[in-house]
């Protein structure tokens, strides 16, 4: 199986030095960089530039939603109410990842849920300010990037609050009281003693968050507006067009980054929060 | 060790995360009971519970229901051995590149599943192999093994290895020494790794629309609609369904884990 798999990986990077012939639509399978030439257009390197924003943001959204839960489950639940705050968090994170998205389209629905309460406490006009600005905003939160935003945090948010939660298991209860005994307010315990401990659990989520925010079609594909993700890229390039090596070469771009990202996290000590 | 009492403000910040993670999974059931066929609308302008006799009457939901069944056992029952096999061989021996392997065998789900996806498909296309049921299964098998490898070498790793010896010591050969003494020790492990394996499998979009071809899965099923929705009552089904159907064996899977740790710590 293994086998299989690392056979996949490697027939990926051969795909990628292949390229399409463009008369044809046949694949040529012989040695060349001109596929990847072609990631460097602009219209590629506007797929890539955008994805990897959203995954920046949806990464530190992450990691301030995070903490409340971490913090609450590390150190103020009992024994009994830890278990079931992690089976809460954990099911979202095992589960039905495609359902959870569906769900969204049913809440940010033009005529849905959300809109409903948003006009209920009379937050409209300020809901249309937000979806007026260029970039993050639509005709709709559905059809928004600010829309497709909040799914990608929803959905990754298990993967951030398990790291952060482990780490700050870690942070002894004796170096915050003794900070607190040593006069510093609540605040600058939380900066200078807790921040720092929990900062390689933030980096081990982050991995995850970052990364899978970098691959993830389904989500550009249900909510937001026509401009592609790179997996949306990817998706399209190998389905319709059956451009193989182009959807190869692509998605070596964010394998690339991601081992980058794997190495600077190991330096940073996130591994052992895993 | 918890003398304080949380502040409210941060209780209240706690649960509200924990509530935003659970309640759009309960609106999905709430959107089953509508009678707007078209709309999403909210309030919901009526209530019926017709769409579930609907639902049960698609014979395309049911073959794509049976392959979805079919596919999640077959790559649990899959994973469920080549996984045990690789963590018992990381766990047992010291053999060259035993690092190299257990970083390797993490991949799959550190990755994202495109890669995955895509990596499968090029192979695929490479060796002009056809799409079929079995171009799904290997695709699904290679996120599932990692599930059941990860739980089993964790057992592994806490069970006491003088265990092992004492069984050979006494004349067991290896197949006694697994069938008696390591396998009662790893069952839940097993179990709670199986069922986590076919939770993900059932419910596998990504890498499943890189390997499927035309067959539709359940996932691809509702993928379909996502993107161009004409069932919205039937998907508001279906996806109620698959939440019922992943949550149980996760549910589960999740209990016996944290027991498991439980007692553990309390033998310490």
């Amino acid at each position: 199986m293994l086998v299989v798999y690392l056979g996949s990986l490697f027939s990926l990077l051969i795909n990628s030095f292949y390229y399409i012939d463009d008369f044809s639509g046949l694949i040529i399978r012989e040695f060349t960089l001109r596929t990847y030439a072609q990631i460097f257009t602009p219209a590629n390197r506007e797929i890539f530039t955008r994805t990897a924003t959203m995954a920046f943001f949806v990464t530190i959204a992450s990691a301030v939603i995070s903490f409340p839960l971490a913090y609450y489950i590390a150190k103020y639940a009992s024994r009994r109410l830890k278990t079931w705050l992690l089976i809460g968090v954990t099911i979202p994170l095992w589960s039905s990842y495609l359902v959870r998205v569906y769900s969204w389209k049913l809440i940010l629905a033009q005529e849905g849920i959300l809109s409903y309460f948003i006009n209920l406490f009379g937050l409209s006009g300020f809901l249309k300010w937000l979806l007026s600005f260029e970039g993050i905003g639509g005709s709709s939160l559905a059809l928004s990037p600010l829309g497709m935003f909040i799914v990608f945090v929803y959905i990754w948010l298990p993967y951030m609050i398990i790291p952060v939660q482990t780490a700050l298991e870690r942070v002894p209860n004796s170096l915050v009281e003794a900070s607190s005994d040593l006069g510093a307010k609540p605040l600058q315990t939380f900066r200078t003693v807790i921040l720092p401990m929990a900062f390689p659990g933030v980096i081990a989520g982050s991995i995850f968050t970052f990364s899978l925010t970098l691959g993830d079609f389904i989500i550009p594909l249900a909510i937001g507006n026509s401009k592609f993700f790179i997996g949306q890229a990817v998706y399209s390039y190998q389905g319709t067009a059956g451009n193989i090596p182009l959807a190869a070469a692509m998605t070596i771009g964010p394998v690339a980054i991601m081992i980058v990202y794997l190495l600077i996290a190991r330096k940073l000590g996130a591994f052992d929060a895993l | 060790m918890h003398s304080k009492k949380a502040p409210l403000g941060l209780t209240i910040a706690a649960f509200g995360t924990l509530l935003f993670l659970h309640v759009p999974m309960l609106i999905i059931f709430l959107y089953t009971l509508t009678p707007d066929e078209t709309t999403y609308t909210f309030p919901l302008p009526g209530f019926t519970t017709k769409w579930f006799g609907i639902a049960l009457q698609r014979a395309d939901l049911w073959r794509s229901l049976i392959l979805s069944l079919k596919v999640a056992t077959i790559a649990t029952i899959i994973a469920l051995i080549l996984g045990t096999l690789a963590a018992a061989a990381v766990y047992r021996s010291n053999f060259f590149g035993r690092e190299s392997i257990s970083f390797l065998l993490v991949l799959p789900i550190a990755l994202p599943g495109i890669v995955t996806g895509i990596a499968l498909r090029a192979a695929i296309g490479g060796f002009d192999i056809p799409f079929s049921f079995w171009t799904i299964v290997i695709g699904h098998a290679t996120f599932c093994i990692v599930v059941v490898y990860n739980n089993v070498l964790a057992r592994l790793r806490r069970t006491n290895p003088s265990m092992i010896e004492a069984s050979m010591d006494l004349g067991a050969n290896s197949f006694q020494t697994f069938r008696h003494v390591v396998l009662p020790n790893i069952a839940t492990a097993l179990l709670a790794g199986g069922m986590l394996a076919f939770a993900l499998s059932f419910d596998e979009v990504i890498v499943t629309t890189f390997t499927a071809g035309q067959q539709t899965t359940l996932p691809i099923w509702i993928f379909s609609q996502l993107n161009r929705p004409r069932d919205r009552p039937v998907t508001n089904v279906v996806a109620t369904f698959v939440i019922l159907i992943t949550f149980i064996p996760i549910f589960l899977a999740q209990k016996i884990s944290a027991e498991s740790s439980d007692t553990e710590g309390e033998n310490k």
